[in-house]
């Protein structure tokens, strides 16, 4: 398998996951991998997160298809697992709310009648975890973000590229990050 | 044309002989003007006349051009190029080709590396756990791994030294994001010890294999990923379950992958720190550490980076 390189898990808060509204592909094949470009220039096409299951429902109508809602210190991610991710839902199925899970999977993006991006995640593997790991995901997801907005001015082609896109503001994410890891210290 | 004159004049004259540029430069056009020769070969020309001429030993001359330098095999990166290694004949492996006389690994302290030396470089045999210093080998990548080349340009010296294999160890702290298929409870084949696809060895085919335990991990930190290798003793310790309590609970299940699923539930999603030697795409892990607490010293550290706006 030359030239095959497994796709990075990116760390990205709620917040600005679900403030993400841009997806392109690397190269015009027809299996190039999609990627979703966050404001503050994280580009996504695996995600790892670790948060609070806080609901869980069956929408399917024939099949199961279950949504469930995972949330970290800044908002909440959307998650979808149907037939095709039967190892995610068999434990969204089984596992109780709340209660701290990791996730590894893909970004996922729908747009609305009005032209709104969502965004959701579709699970490659959940897993219920302890609280510490948790913290341990706040903390390196913190450290993750900051590097990129202190990143943003820079000419690397991903900052560049969100730059021109989103035009963050950046004491909004800088706010965001703090608030994270403010939450961590409230805990103790 | 002045420029390779000038060379050529500079790097006789570092052998001790005087070439007037005049005389250089006059062959050297001769043969790329006159007789349209490539001026890369009218220079070789025109050296190896002047070596005839002042007597002078061709590898003399090329020697001097440069010596290779001498590199820690963790240092050899670089496809193509001739170096000096210094290491101690860890493994000689069997060999069907003619053409190849010895082939094997050597090892200094920062890791071992293949050598193959062709029948064509006439060198002594090398023989195992015996020190050496190997001059001028060429350094090849296939499949994305270094290896190194004896040719007739080689030699070997044999030297007093006791030089230590090791293998420089690494440290990768990650989430812990998928396990690969090939982990839990496997089998092995009994005469090569290669893991079993449905019951046959590549090698040997159909045998009866012998269970054994590993994981293949995928850690991940948020900008590369490592594939992590765990042998059965640290499988044991990190997933709190013996390779005979797997192969009951196997067998309970008639299925080997509840082992696997069992393993996922314990690790997929956490944080850890492996140790050890590198090897190909894989760390052979020697420690493995749940990371169980954030770091507080670099919660603050954050909070203040975060604080100056």
């Amino acid at each position: 398998m030359a030239g095959y390189v497994r796709e990075v898990a990116k760390r990205v808060f709620a917040q600005e996951f679900n403030e993400s509204n841009l997806t392109f592909k690397d190269g015009d094949e027809q299996y190039s991998p999609q990627y979703l470009l966050t404001p503050t220039g994280a580009k996504v096409n695996r995600l790892f997160i670790v948060g609070t299951l806080t609901e869980k429902e069956d929408i399917g109508s024939d099949t199961e298809y279950w949504r469930g809602r995972v949330s970290d210190p800044t908002g909440s991610f959307v998650v979808y697992a149907g037939q095709y991710q039967p190892e995610a839902a068999q434990v969204l199925v089984e596992c109780e709310t709340p209660s701290f899970v990791a996730i590894v999977g893909k970004p996922s993006t729908y747009t609305t009648g009005d032209g709104d991006i969502l965004t959701s995640v579709r699970p490659e593997s959940i897993q219920v975890i302890d609280g510490e790991t948790r913290d341990i995901w706040v903390l390196d997801t913190a450290k993750q973000t900051l590097d990129r907005i202190n990143a943003l001015k820079s000419t690397e082609p991903n900052s560049v590229k969100a730059m021109e896109h989103y035009d963050p503001d950046i004491n909004h994410y800088r706010g965001m990050v703090l608030h994270a890891l403010r939450s961590l210290n409230e805990n103790e | 044309m002045k420029e390779t004159a000038k060379g050529i004049k500079g790097k006789f004259s570092e052998l001790g002989v005087e070439i007037p540029a005049k005389e250089i430069e006059e062959r050297l056009d001769t043969l790329v003007t006159k007789f349209k020769v490539p001026l890369d070969e009218a220079r070789r020309s025109v050296v190896n006349y002047f070596l005839k001429e002042h007597n002078i030993a061709r590898n003399e001359f090329y020697t001097g051009q440069s010596e290779s330098p001498l590199l820690s095999i963790s240092d050899i990166s670089q496809d193509g190029k001739w170096i000096t290694v210094k290491g101690k004949v860890a493994q000689l492996w069997d060999n069907s080709h003619e053409t190849i006389s010895q082939v094997g690994l050597i090892g200094d302290k920062t890791g071992t590396i293949k050598f193959t030396k062709w029948t064509s470089a006439e060198l002594p045999d090398v023989v195992e756990d015996k020190n050496y210093l190997f001059k001028n080998v060429v350094v090849n990548e296939w499949g994305g791994k270094f290896q190194i080349n004896l040719n007739k340009n080689s030699s070997i010296e044999e030297i007093d030294e006791e030089i230590e294999i090791g293998s420089s160890s690494v440290s990768f702290t990650g989430a812990m994001v998928d396990i690969q298929s090939g982990s839990g409870l496997i089998k092995r084949c009994p005469t090569c010890n290669r893991a079993l696809t449905k019951g046959a060895c590549t090698e040997h085919g159909k045998v009866d294999g012998v269970y054994d335990l590993r994981i293949k991990a995928v850690l991940d930190n948020g900008t590369t990923t490592q594939e992590a290798l765990l042998k059965r003793e640290l499988t044991e310790k990190i997933s709190g379950m013996t390779l005979d309590s797997a192969i009951a609970l196997a067998a309970d299940a008639l299925d080997q992958g509840v082992v696997l699923d069992h393993i996922k539930n314990g690790m997929v999603g956490r944080y850890y720190t492996v140790t050890g030697p590198r090897l190909d795409r894989y760390i052979l892990v020697e420690s493995i550490e749940l990371q169980s607490n954030p770091d507080a010293a670099l919660l603050e550290e954050l909070i203040t980076a975060a604080e100056v706006a």
